[in-house]
């Protein structure tokens, strides 16, 4: 099928350690695909040259939609004439990566026949991203995938695909139903994903625990993380057992709790759950004998990113706790949602991210214009200036 | 009270805005939005009327949605960068 070999010496060396190389599985797109191929040769000039030979962005897309396809070109269009055109789309997985075999088969049926066949399954953001077509192969896949039940993902200045962690499919410290609240908010804010209106990206990220398997305390501009607000469910005879086998509770559970709120006599385990900081650390250590209380919701917190233009931020908690409970439509976060992109909507710079956003004007002035009363749980401790003093401490002096 | 602009009059007027100033702003869904409540009056136009209005737009290919960076709102043309 190739029409010529590139000698690749660098992109081999990538072959050769114990991991999975991406460089193999090009290789063997390119036995069939010419764009797989002629991506061997690119790349290999690229890491020969210590220089991208891709310019992305641009104008191109489906009709309609102002996201899901990423323009790619490259500088070498001659040389190159296959992967002149190199664009990605970026299609909407499903919540919590649950495929069919079958499934998985017809979106590759569809890339091998529209694009290079390649994949990265999955993105950073959690789509399926299928790498490397041509302008006018765009409109004739998106058709072909929109029959098969898929839409394209976010790009863009938009709500990007909203992802979360496998919830209560397959895990049983899921304290809400991460996948049937991301299928929610996917259909909800349908529009503000397929038409960007806002200053940059915003993502949802929804966790169904404090572990956060999608590490969305860390990437999301809106991190959803389950949590509960009750005590730590304890069987105390499996916590003995587990030390019967070995596990030393004092030295791996007690003195790591960052609450400093456990306490082991040898025999019986004891939680002070209001000092309880809600880390998972016990219950991962002890899974069967600890786990998550009964009285689950979630916590909704802003504004982390990972670094691009500035820094990369954490979230910040806005409502310490919800319940997160069909119908999703009562939920009171969406107004508050809505009055945040408002806000960030009006206020905004271009390319200024949500927590870039808070950064700059203050979390104390962000809460006030989204209608948000203060909260102890919104910091991480109390203040250490004193000169800094509420102003209805003046007005109480006053009267 | 004033009645609403119409969605095609708010739209006509975006694309005018995105044309007369092509080659020396890009605009943003929300710059059109705010240039657009700013010229009908925020008792005629809103926040929907602009969001059905961009819409219009895009749909109808009068404008399309490009990426610089970030997301703008721009008349259909030929990217320098484009390969044939």
């Amino acid at each position: 099928m190739a029409d010529q070999k590139y000698e690749t010496p660098l992109l081999d060396q990538l072959e050769s350690g114990e991991w999975p190389s991406f460089v193999k599985e090009i290789k063997m797109a390119a036995e069939t695909n010419q764009m797989a191929n002629s991506l061997l040769g690119l790349l290999e000039q690229s890491y020969e040259e210590r220089k991208g030979h891709w310019k992305h962005g641009g104008i191109v897309g489906v009709m309609g939609y102002g996201g899901g396809v990423i323009g790619r070109y490259t500088d070498l269009p001659e040389k190159y004439p296959d992967i002149s055109h190199f664009h990605t789309m970026r299609v909407n997985q499903p919540a919590g990566w649950f495929y069919t075999a079958e499934a998985l088969k017809q979106i590759c049926d569809v890339w091998d026949r529209y694009g290079s066949g390649l994949t990265n399954m999955h993105g950073s953001t959690g789509d399926i991203i299928l790498l490397g077509t041509r302008t006018e192969n765009l409109e004739p896949a998106f058709n072909e995938l929109t029959k098969l039940g898929f839409d394209l993902g976010g790009s863009g200045s938009a709500v990007r695909t909203p992802s979360c962690c496998c919830g209560m499919a397959r895990c049983e410290w899921a304290c809400y139903d991460t996948m049937a609240l991301t299928y929610y908010i996917t259909m909800r804010y349908q529009d503000e994903l397929h038409r960007p209106a806002f200053p940059y990206k915003m993502k949802f990220k929804m966790s169904g625990c404090p572990n956060d398997c999608v590490a969305s305390i860390a990437r999301a501009d809106i991190s959803i993380i389950g949590t509960w607000r009750d005590e730590i469910q304890i069987n105390q005879e499996e916590v003995r057992n587990y030390a019967n086998n070995g596990v030393d509770i004092y030295k791996e559970i007690v003195l790591n709790c960052p609450g400093k709120c456990i306490e082991w006599n040898g025999n019986e385990l004891k939680i002070d759950d209001s000092s309880c900081r809600h880390c998972m650390h016990c219950i991962n250590v002890m899974p069967k004998a600890l786990a998550p209380g009964k009285d689950r919701g979630a916590t909704i917190l802003v504004g982390s990113k990972a670094p691009i233009i500035e820094g990369a931020l954490l979230s910040s908690v806005l409502v310490p706790f919800i319940k997160i409970e069909e119908p999703f439509d009562d939920l009171e976060i969406w107004e508050l949602i809505d009055n945040m992109f408002d806000l960030w909507c009006e206020e905004g710079k271009n390319r200024e991210r949500i927590g870039e956003f808070i950064q700059r004007v203050g979390l104390g002035n962000f809460i006030e214009a989204v209608g948000l009363p203060p909260m102890p749980e919104m910091i991480a401790h109390p203040r250490e200036n004193p000169y800094i003093f509420y102003e209805s401490f003046f007005e109480e002096e006053e009267e | 009270m004033a009645e609403k602009v119409s969605v095609s009059e708010v739209a006509d007027a975006m694309y005018k805005m995105i044309k007369d100033t092509m080659g020396i702003k890009k605009w943003k869904a929300t710059d059109l939005q705010k240039a657009s409540i700013e010229l009908f009056g925020a008792d005629r136009c809103d926040k929907q009327i602009c969001k059905d209005a961009i819409k219009e737009l895009i749909n109808s290919g009068r404008a399309v949605y490009t990426y610089f960076g970030g997301s703008y709102i721009e008349i259909p043309h030929d990217e320098g960068a484009k390969n044939i």
